[in-house]
């Protein structure tokens, strides 16, 4: 489903390179993590991939069944089945949960050539989504994550997430600032939507997303590279000896 | 005599020179004689006024307006689809036969040159009363020059709660139509009135709107200042609430190349409220300025100016804003913000807000913010498929949605937002 070769990222402003030659494929119905310490461009590809401004891609190609992601805009990426859940997602205020993911979700199926969704059947889809994810009525109504704790941000997310039905989901840090019980909610949420035709990319620092999240394969990204690829016991490596002994290996 | 006294005589003899008094009012005579004098002392406004630093006022001054080609199109005016009393005025002149039957359960309407010739009239007691308070401790020379030569207007009084709004509806067939209307409105106690106005309707158009809002009165007023790029206007509100009363004033400008909407209210009575808000768009040779005085001279009164501008192209906003509050006013609550949206670099925003306080148990704010569209939350939005255009336009409606929370009325609200929408449809990048 996501194929990305030999990817190479430098930043926009600065001639320093990020990302050096990224090889990851996921293939569909499948759950891959990538884990890596700070700085290592875990965050720099999910923006790559979503489209986000600043970055330059100097090298290699990534595709979504086929299609050239990077020569598409970000709206066309998130139409083609692309869905990022942001490490940080953004206070927009004035623009209401609700009115928003109504118009994103009618944007995306227009590009698709989809007929429109009633304001009715909206509704209906959005109830029952939000209640799965314990998201009262009252967050809907107010404005995107605007005055949110960090949970229901996240959980805000995932409902996102729920109501755009991407077929390939990226999951960016979403584990950073949840207490356990959030955690258990967010990742319930994601593995509602895990099935055949759905992929899915974790990112995270740490390993206890991934007790929720059950991946199939684990990759360890540091330095812009993916260095180490395993299944989901380089995870529990990772948590029980750190980074440092795996980057010490590939060194 | 300084080069700015100078310049003042020579704009006001100017200007003057090309218009003579209106005959045949009775008691209007005495009103228009005495603005006139209140002209002759202040004088017409100049560059170097402090009050006129961002604005430059020389084509409101020129003796004779100048062309503007008509908008093109025959977009229906606002508000068409209101159920409203429609009074229609055609290049400043009233035109009985396109408007409404004047007749309203508890509202009293009369044409002012009408009702001028008449020895005893209500009107007699508001005209030129509220401009001339106004004119302390700032000039407002248009306002006195409307007040001396304006031949037309309507005048309303309400004894009761109005049920339907009364609609101004200004058309334009004139390239170079030059009209100076007078209004005035009574909400007598108790009573409720909306008045509705719609487009410039002249090449150059001169209004005051004066406004007594007696004790425990509601007054509404929800204004549309219209797709007409070349017109040039000036405008004045003043208002004077009672107490326990209300006055809400909002206007939607969309183009104009020049707009200058000063509104001057006082908090007479405890406990009234004043809100006067505004969203302005202007797209290319768009000149925008609200000018706003609120005066707090009542205990226990609250007071909002709530004013959002969105340029594009090279458009520039203004915007004045003072509150003072004298020693009286103890428990003054009030909140001032003026916030621009400068969709394109080359646009500009100057601000002046002021607070005078006499007070000491006050509670007041104010804020003023220019900036650029939000990318972070662009990328956001389109990272969900909204489209670039689409996400422009739902952050710039976001931007302009306090503003637009002044007016109380759905429907109103709804065919103001309508026209925003559209005007942001057609002034996409």
């Amino acid at each position: 489903m996501l194929d990305i070769r030999n990817l190479h990222v430098r930043l926009e402003e600065e001639d320093k390179p990020i990302l050096k030659g990224v090889d990851l494929s996921v293939g569909a119905g499948a759950v891959h993590a990538i884990m890596g310490p700070n700085g290592s461009g875990k965050s720099t590809l999910s923006y790559v991939l979503a489209g986000r401004e600043g970055y330059v891609v100097t090298e290699g190609t990534a595709t979504l069944d086929g299609q050239d992601l990077l020569a598409m805009e970000p709206e066309e990426r998130a139409a083609a089945g692309l869905f990022l859940a942001f490490q940080y997602p953004v206070e927009i205020p004035g623009v209401g949960n609700m009115t928003f993911l109504r118009t994103a979700l009618n944007a995306q199926r227009k590009a698709r050539g989809e007929e429109e969704m009633g304001a009715g059947e909206f509704l209906k889809l959005i109830r029952e989504k939000a209640r799965r994810l314990n998201i009262d009525a009252e967050m809907l109504k107010r404005p995107v994550n605007v005055g949110f704790s960090g949970g229901e941000k996240k959980r805000n997310e995932i409902l996102q997430m729920a109501i755009l039905s991407p077929k390939m989901c990226i999951l960016d840090e979403t584990d950073s600032g949840l207490d356990v019980d959030a955690m258990r909610l967010v990742a319930d949420g994601v593995n509602a939507l895990r099935d055949a035709g759905r992929a899915f990319l974790v990112i995270t620092h740490y390993q206890r997303l991934l007790d929720h999240i059950r991946p199939d394969v684990v990759h360890i990204m540091a330095d812009g590279r993916i260095v180490r690829t395993g299944g989901p016991e380089l995870a529990l490596e990772v948590e029980r000896n750190g980074y440092a002994d795996i980057l010490a290996e590939v060194a | 005599m300084t080069a700015a006294a100078r310049l003042r005589e020579d704009a006001t003899r100017r200007r003057l020179a090309a218009l003579g008094l209106p005959e045949g009012g009775a008691w209007a005579n005495a009103a228009r004689r005495a603005a006139l004098e209140r002209l002759a002392a202040m004088g017409l406004p100049v560059r170097r006024d402090e009050y006129w630093r961002h604005t430059d006022p020389a084509t409101l001054n020129a003796p004779e307006a100048a062309a503007a080609e008509l908008p093109d199109g025959a977009a229906p005016p606002a508000f068409d689809a209101i159920d409203s009393l429609r009074l229609v005025f055609v290049d400043g002149v009233f035109a009985p036969e396109r408007s409404d039957d004047p007749r309203l359960a508890g509202v009293e309407i009369e044409r002012l040159s009408e009702a001028a010739t008449r020895d005893i009239h209500w009107a007699r007691e508001l005209y030129g009363t509220l401009e001339a308070r106004g004119q302390d401790p700032v000039a407002r020379p248009f306002a006195a020059l409307n007040s001396a030569f304006a031949t037309d207007g309507a005048l309303i009084r309400a004894s009761a709660a109005a049920e339907r709004p009364v609609a101004l509806i200004y058309l334009r067939e004139s390239e170079a139509s030059d009209a100076i209307l007078h209004h005035c409105v009574k909400v007598e106690p108790g009573a409720s009135l909306t008045v509705l106005e719609a487009g410039p309707g002249a090449a150059r158009l001169n209004t005051v709107l004066e406004v007594e809002v007696a004790e425990g009165a509601a007054f509404h007023h929800v204004r549309v200042q219209g797709r007409d790029p070349a017109r040039r206007s000036v405008t004045h509100l003043f208002g004077r609430i009672g107490a326990a009363a209300r006055l809400k004033s909002f206007t939607l400008t969309k183009n104009g190349a020049l707009t200058r909407n000063e509104a001057v209210l006082e908090l007479a009575g405890a406990g009234g409220s004043a809100h006067v808000a505004g969203a302005a768009l202007g797209d290319g040779a768009f000149h925008h300025d609200d000018t706003v005085f609120v005066t707090h001279a009542a205990p226990g009164c609250e007071s909002r100016q709530v004013f959002k501008k969105v340029l594009r192209r090279g458009a520039t906003g203004v915007f004045q804003g003072k509150i003072l509050v004298r020693p009286a006013a103890q428990r003054t609550d009030g909140y001032q913000i003026s916030q621009s949206l400068l969709l394109d670099e080359d646009c500009q925003f100057l601000a002046k807000p002021e607070l005078e306080i006499y007070a000491d148990d006050v509670k007041c704010s104010h804020g003023s913010t220019s900036g650029a569209i939000d990318e972070t939350a662009l990328f956001y939005l389109r990272a969900r498929g909204v489209p670039r255009a689409e996400a422009t336009d739902l952050l710039v409606l976001a931007f302009v949605a306090e503003a637009l929370d002044e007016i109380e009325d759905d429907r109103l609200r709804a065919e103001v937002l309508a026209r925003l929408e559209g005007w942001l449809t057609r002034h996409r990048s």
